[in-house]
């Protein structure tokens, strides 16, 4: 009788789940930073939330159910050891470090300054920063800016104290300013002076 | 500076909201922009940021950047990846009731 019951479930797998896909995909290609990887990785995904589904508890949050399995077969099996950079190799890059940049004298020059250097930002750099991050710094910004969760579902979703989910996200996102705000450089639209003005 | 006395005053959390600077509202700013900080933290922060013209423009900034990079980080799904794995669930139910 278990059994059917488990059946009834997972009749309704494919109606719920789907829709995630896209989402789920983007993801898996920021964790990978590989196409064919993504897809098996999502694949798998797929494949371990069907066969668990009769453990997942209705009207709790599905979203973050199939994050948490992306996440940890992307940990479990997925993750490269090369080229990988390091926690430790990102230095603390300091608060609002772009936007200290575009306003010179800590005078705001007008919105359209500003303006023109976000409007500016492509997805292949915005692509780009985020998977320049360390691992642990990548996933939590994704997760919190990309997908929208919060500290408490992503401290679920990776297994991690909320504390140092916080700290992740605030520190991944300021190292990810300061590689746009790179991009940006090179591309001639803002200066190279290495710090804010005073 | 001279209303401060009325605006303590009439603020309903016991004058704590004039206590915030700029650092302090800068340190606050991610956790103040994702909603994570308690109710009475964020009526601080947004007592500060209401008085302090940079730093509601620095806000303003964090959070239009946010939304820049959620709208450019978004990819197309390949074709056949939904019918890959429409096809590998069809498969391992197969499988289940094949072997009852």
């Amino acid at each position: 009788m278990g059994r059917v019951r488990g059946m009834a479930d997972q009749a309704q797998f494919t109606d719920l789940a789907m829709e995630y896909m896209p989402q789920l995909y983007t993801a898996a290609l920021r964790m990978t930073r590989n196409a064919a990887d993504a897809e098996d990785l999502v694949q798998e995904t797929y494949l371990k939330a069907y066969r668990a589904f009769s453990s997942f508890t209705e009207g709790t949050n599905l979203k973050a159910w199939l994050y948490r399995i992306l996440t940890n077969t992307y940990i479990n099996s997925y993750r490269s050891a090369k080229r990988r950079p390091q926690v430790s190799d990102v230095e603390d890059v300091e608060d609002l470090y772009m936007y200290r940049r575009l306003t010179p004298d800590g005078v705001d020059p007008g919105r359209s300054a500003e303006d023109e250097v976000l409007d500016s930002i492509t997805d292949e750099e915005v692509k780009g920063a985020i998977e320049s991050l360390p691992e642990a710094f990548r996933i939590a910004v994704l997760l919190a800016d990309v997908e929208g969760f919060s500290y408490k579902e992503i401290a679920e979703i990776t297994d991690v104290p909320i504390g140092t989910v916080m700290s992740r996200i605030h520190r991944g996102r300021r190292a990810l300013q300061k590689a746009l705000f790179e991009f940006a450089q090179g591309r001639g639209l803002v200066g190279s002076s290495s710090g804010p003005a005073e | 500076m001279v209303a401060e006395g009325a605006e303590v005053a009439r603020d309903p959390c016991g004058g704590g909201s004039s206590s915030v600077d700029c650092d302090e509202a800068v340190r606050q700013l991610y956790s103040y922009l994702d909603g994570e900080l308690t109710e009475e933290r964020r009526l601080q922060i947004s007592v500060h940021l209401d008085r302090c013209g940079p730093c509601a423009e620095a806000t303003d900034f964090e959070g239009e950047l946010r939304a820049v990079i959620a709208s450019r980080c978004r990819d197309h799904v390949p074709e056949d990846l939904l019918a890959r794995i429409a096809q590998a669930i069809d498969e391992e139910q197969r499988r289940h009731s094949g072997a009852s």
